[in-house]
This record gives structure tokens, sequence and C-alpha cells, in this order.
């Protein structure tokens, strides 16, 4: 589904541009789960908005391949078409713009890329329950307007909400669990965990192993400097969450 | 520039759509201002004698007056003498259907997608047309008449209706009120004038689409609206221009009056020339509108949708002289290129029981610059007077401006006002959080930008709020705007 070979990629500021990704290599395939982990700054974030097209990053070298296609080939907008998700790790705030409106045109426009009619109005207020029970929404959020004035814990499972109601082949998590209170968490990877299917896949980026209690993951990849230095089954997380990053930091010394 | 940023210049530098210039004969008067003008116009339009005194009293104390300069706008100072006062379209006032008209006007309106047939079939809007300066056509003049109701333009009022003309005119803007208006007095040419008597409520939405067409002839309408006790009317403004390379000044007057039990609902779409990309051309927009609610629990309620003009200094207000009486201000005021806005309201409470409520949406894109100003009076004797007050601003790319001056002067223990505001910015993050859902920048700032005026288009009669929608489009076309 998703092929990145030797992924370079810098951040273009006015102080000139620096290289965060340098030589990442991944592949997922349907139906797989994968968790990235890594400390702070070694790029986690940066893939994920590389993936998914946002401005201000320069490939300089590598591919990626997203069900055949080359992504960086595609407008941020077309990725989200053909079925990439981002569940972002600060959703903004759009006043204004109703959930149900903005789903309905997000729905309406993934529908048209694909040559379909827009989506009668009953069937998508049901369709707008259905995802709703899933992550727990109240029934006011129909109407309330996206993530404004919502809690830490409320944005995130909206991502999820949102997640569920365009139904992507690639859905990537950027640090979802953080600032989540336990519940919170349970009700996020529950969510994740009644997508899950054999079409699709995920890519869980976190911090921390305490989310992978909840969505276990069939691969862990450590990034480290760019890179991903180790590569592992769900045990990784576990070894990792008892050496530290330190021990990361030493394997990749050790590697280079 | 990144690519976004590219997007967002392009969307918001969009051509001015609707300039074009009709080919009508003109009736004008010298250049330059004088006695001997306000003498023209008022014989031109065959007016009593008191009409012209009352004139020249204001053009005598106009003389003495100065341009204010504390508005946030900046522009070339007018030149008063270099500009025509009065023209007409050189055809007979009195006509019997629209085939009377010049073709070559029902072209321009027809260009302008408010062909009158239309309007008159699909709406039920009785239309008053002025056309530079004099109403060509009043229609659905008659089914208002079987009500009572005199809905003319201000020549005819001053006319056939003169005591009222007399009595209400100037007695919410006085001659000396400011510089523009007192500009306004003396050499007005004409505008609407609609009475409402007792205990009517006025069966359809009464229209009037201004439209400057003559090249520098600055045009100054005077509209006077009367609200008897008990009733109702919602009257709607709305305007375009052509495109022209020097600025063109505009300065009307507004004046409503709403008795005992009185409702009036005023509505504004104002698309004016806004000039080129550089700010070039444009109208110079500086307009006194003020409503008096005079009588007890009367209410008037202004909306506006400004999208044009290069300069606009507009601030329609509420006198809430009687107990209970309500004021409200609904205004969407977009700014793009070099477009510079300074509007807002004032809300002078003196009866008791008073309320008052603002609500200002503020956009600015380009380089332009967009002022909320807004005054907040409570009289001593206002008891319990209420006023709540909302600013929002959205800001598009980076270049450009806007502005909150809020002033509160509070007289009296028992009034409660509140104040609220918020700034926010169309930027990179919320664009790509739209794009990253398959939605792309233009539907994007689309989607925002009328989630943002919704409280205001809500105010706007349906088939107004249409046009509303449609202005809002071409002014930040494809918009990140």
């Amino acid at each position: 589904m998703l092929q990145i070979k030797n992924l370079h990629a810098s951040i273009s500021s006015d102080s000139g541009a620096k290289e965060i990704l340098k030589g990442l290599s991944l592949e997922v395939n349907a139906g797989e789960v994968h968790a990235i982990m890594g400390p702070n700054g070694t790029g986690k974030s940066t893939l994920a908005a590389v993936l998914t097209g946002k401005e201000g990053y320069d490939i300089t070298e590598g591919t990626v391949e997203f069900e055949g296609k080359n992504l960086m080939d595609l407008s941020p907008e077309e990725r989200a078409q053909q079925g990439l998700f981002l569940a972002f790790q600060y959703p903004v705030e759009i006043p204004g713009v109703s959930n149900a409106n903005f789903l309905k045109a997000a729905v309406n426009e993934i529908r048209k890329s694909k040559g379909m009619d827009n989506i009668p109005p009953n069937e998508f207020l049901k369709l707008m329950r259905e995802k709703m029970e899933l992550v727990e929404m109240s029934k006011d959020f129909i109407s309330r307007f996206v993530n404004h004035g919502y809690s830490g814990g409320e944005k995130k499972r909206n991502e999820i909400f949102q997640m569920a109601m365009l139904d992507p082949k690639l859905a990537i998590l950027d640090e979802t669990d953080s600032g989540l209170d336990i519940d919170a968490l349970r009700i996020v990877a529950n969510g994740v965990n009644k997508l899950r299917t054999k079409e699709n896949a995920f890519v869980v980026i976190t911090h921390y192993q305490r989310l992978l209690d909840y969505i276990i993951p069939d691969f862990v990849h450590v990034m480290y400097d760019g890179k991903i230095v180790k590569s592992g089954d769900k045990d990784l997380a576990l070894e990792l969450e008892e050496k530290g990053y330190d021990w990361i930091k030493e394997l990749s010394n050790v590697e280079i | 520039m990144s690519t976004q940023e590219q997007i967002l210049e392009e969307l918001t530098t969009t051509d001015y759509k609707y300039g074009f210039v009709t080919d009508i004969e003109q009736d004008n008067a010298p250049k330059g201002l004088t006695e001997d003008t306000v003498r023209f116009i008022s014989a031109k339009k065959e007016e009593p004698e008191w009409m012209l005194e009352w004139r020249l009293k204001a053009f005598r104390d106009w003389q003495k007056m100065t341009e204010p300069t504390w508005a946030n706008v900046h522009y070339p100072k007018v030149d008063f003498q270099d500009i025509i006062y009065y023209s007409a379209p050189k055809q007979k006032i009195s006509l019997d259907s629209l085939d009377d008209v010049d073709p070559e006007l029902l072209k321009t309106f027809e260009k302008l997608g408010i062909s009158l047939d239309e309007q008159k079939r699909l709406s039920g809007v009785a239309v008053d047309i002025v056309f530079d300066s004099v109403s060509v056509k009043t229609t659905f003049q008659e089914t208002l008449k079987q009500k009572g109701i005199i809905f003319c333009s201000m020549s005819e009022a001053i006319r056939e209706h003169g005591e009222l003309v007399k009595k209400y005119i100037g007695s919410v803007v006085p001659q000396k009120d400011n510089f523009y208006a007192g500009l306004n007095s003396a050499v007005f040419s004409d505008g609407s004038f609609c009475y409402i008597p007792k205990g009517v409520r006025c069966p359809m939405e009464l229209s009037t689409y201004f439209r400057i067409n003559s090249a520098g002839s600055g045009q100054f309408e005077r509209t006077l609206l009367i609200a008897d006790e008990g009733s109702y009317v919602s009257y709607l403004e709305g305007c375009t221009a052509p495109q022209r390379d020097e600025n063109q000044l505009h300065a009307a007057v507004v004046e409503l009056i709403a008795l005992d039990n009185a409702e009036i609902k005023y509505s504004t779409v104002q698309n004016w020339y806004p000039g080129d990309k550089e700010g070039k051309g444009g109208i110079y927009n500086f307009v006194t509108k003020r409503g008096i609610c005079k009588g007890n629990y009367s209410k008037i309620s202004w909306t506006q949708v400004e999208t044009g003009s290069a300069i606009t200094w507009k601030y329609p207000s509420c006198i809430l002289a009687g107990d209970n009486s309500i004021g409200e201000f609904y205004s969407v005021a977009v700014t793009n290129n070099m477009q510079q806005a300074d509007t807002g309201t004032k809300m002078i409470h003196i009866g008791k029981n008073t309320k008052s409520r603002i609500v200002s949406k503020g956009i600015s894109a380009g380089r332009s610059q967009n002022s909320y100003r807004g005054l907040v009076k409570v009289h001593r004797k206002a008891e319990n007077a209420r006023n709540f007050s909302q600013c929002d601003s959205l800001l598009m790319g980076d270049q450009c401006g806007a502005h909150t001056f809020p002033y509160l002067e509070i007289s009296n223990n028992s009034s409660k006002v509140e104040h609220e505001a918020t700034t926010s910015k169309i930027g990179e993050d919320l664009l790509f959080y739209f794009q990253q859902r398959g939605i792309d920048e233009e539907t994007a700032v689309s989607m925002i930008v009328n989630g943002f005026c919704k409280e205001v288009m809500d105010n706007l009669p349906m088939e107004f709020a249409v046009e509303a929608r449609k202005l809002l489009a071409i002014s930040l076309e494809g918009s990140v705007g």
C-alpha cells in the first residue's frame, strides 16, 4: 500500500534548509498496524507532514508510492481523496463551520473524486450518528463548530470520528495519545480497533508505549535522527519502555 | 513565496467584475460648488422656496466646516471644486411602463443581473431605481398606495409631500452634523422617501438599487424613512458601480424615524468599485446613516454587507430615545487589495430599558485595512440600558490589517454593557486541515467566510442574502477570501 524508499526531506526556513528525514524507508501493507516510536525531534511528525503534503518541506531524495502512485505528484487534497488520512497532533479550531457541514463537504469531495454523486442527506445523518457512537460523542456534536472550544480529549476523539466518517485506506495517527487521560485513550483506541480491517492500514506515531497496550501493532519501528534505526514486533515497544531512549541513541551510534 | 501564499495572493487580487460604463446622455451642472450650484440643483428639481433656503443654510454652514481626519483611512485630499454636483439622464421622468425606460439603462441592469422584469415577477419587490441621481422609475406604487404607503423619489416627495419632508428632514442628521452630511444637505440630488402610516405593515420589501454612472459626478443621495406608530417596514439598499479611473465621491445621508411601536429593518449590500489592485480609482464612500427610535417600544435594525469602495467611512447609528426601544447593528465589512474601511456604529441610549446589539464581522485580505469603530453611549437617565457588542476580525494573509476602536461612555450605574472581540486568521494550518480532509482551498475559504458571517447574513431578507453571498464570493474570489 505504502512504500517509502530512502526518503530525505528538509524543512525550508528563512535561515536556510535543514534536513530532518535522512534516508527513511518503510513498507506498509493492507491489514497492518505499524507503530513509529522515538524521542522528540527525530522527525516523526515531519514524516506525517511530508506524506500528507504539508507546505514547507522539500523532498531531496527518495520515493514515496501510495497504491502504486507517486504520492509527491498529488496535492494534499488529492492525497486525502485517494484515501490517506492524518489524525492531527494539534487539530485546528474552525469557528463558524459545524462538524456536519465540514464532514459533508469532505465526504462529498472524496465521492466526487471517485465520480460519485453527493451523499443523500438522510444517509449522511445516519452515517454520522453511527460513527458518533463509536467515539462516544454527545448528540449536540453534530451542530457544534469543528474543534471550537473543545477540550484536548474531545479534539482527539473528533479526529478519530472524522477518520471513521471518511473511511481511509491508510490512516496516520500523529501522537493521538498525547494529552489524553486514560478514559479518552480507551475511547480513541477502541475506535481505531473497531475500524481495523483487512483492507486498511494504520501508522501510529507515539511517544509512549501506553497507547500500544490498547492498539496492538504488527510492527514497531524506532526512529532516531531522521530514520528508522530498529524494527521489530510489539515486544520492541516494551523493550524500549524498559531501556529508555538512551538505548536507541547508543544503538544508532553503533549502526552509524 | 510558498504555493499557498501565491494562491492566497491570486485569489485575493481579483479584478472588479462589474466594471462597465453605460452610454446615456447626461444633463450636467457645471463643475464646482457655489451658492449658484445649490440654486441650480434646486431649480432643476423645481423645489419650493423652503427647500432652497434649507439647502443654502446647509451650504453656508458647510463652508465653515473642515474635513474630518480622525478615521483610520488615508487618501489624497478631495478637490470639492472639481466635482460635478448634478447629473441626470436626459429623459422624461414620468414613465408608464418599463417599455419607456432607456434600453441602455435596462441593459445595465441586465448586466448586473437585476432585470426589473425578473425582480417584479419573482420577488414581488418594489424597486425604486436611482440611476445617477434621478429616480427613473418607481414600480409597485399602486399596491403601496392602497395601504397608504408613500414610496417615491425624494424630489417627488418634496413636491408632493412637502409637509412630511419639512417636518422630518434633518431631524435625525442635522445640516451641521458633520462635514459630509453638510455637503449632502446642500447639494443632494435625489434619493428615496418612504412613509408608512400608523399600524400598517408594509406588505413587501422596499428596495432601491443605486448606481453611480457618470464620471466625475459625486453622488449625494438623501433617504428619509418614517415609520409611524405601530408600523413595520423592511428596506433594502444595494449598489454596484462601473469601473473608473478617477475617484468618485459619494456622500449619502439616510435618516430613519421610528415612532411608538414601529419597527424599521434597513439592509444594505454595497459593492461599489473598490479601485484596482493598486488602489487606483474606486469610490470614496462617506455616508451618514442614523435612525432615531423616537417612540416607546420602537426598533431599528441596520444590517450591512460592505464589500466595495476604495474608502468607506460609515457608521449607521441608533438614537434610542423612546423607552424600551431597541437598536441593532449587524455588519460584514470586507476589504481586499488596497481598500480601507472605517466602519461601525453608534448606539445612544437615552430612554429607559433601552437595548442595543452590535455584531460586527470584519474580513481583511490583500493589503487592505479594516477598522471597526463603535460608540456605546448611555445617558444619565437611561435606566437599565443594555448593550452587547461582538466584534470579530478575520485576516487573510499577512499583509492586511484589522483594527477595533470601541468607545464606551456610560453615565448610568444601572446599565449593563458587554463587549467581546476576537481575531482569527485564515492561515496555512487551517487551510491544510481542510485539504487533508479532501477539501480544496477555495471551498475551504468560502466555508470559513460563510461561517464567519453567518450571524449577520441570517439577518438579511432571503432574496438579499443570496445576492450578498454572491458579492462576498466575488470580492474574495476564489478567495482565500
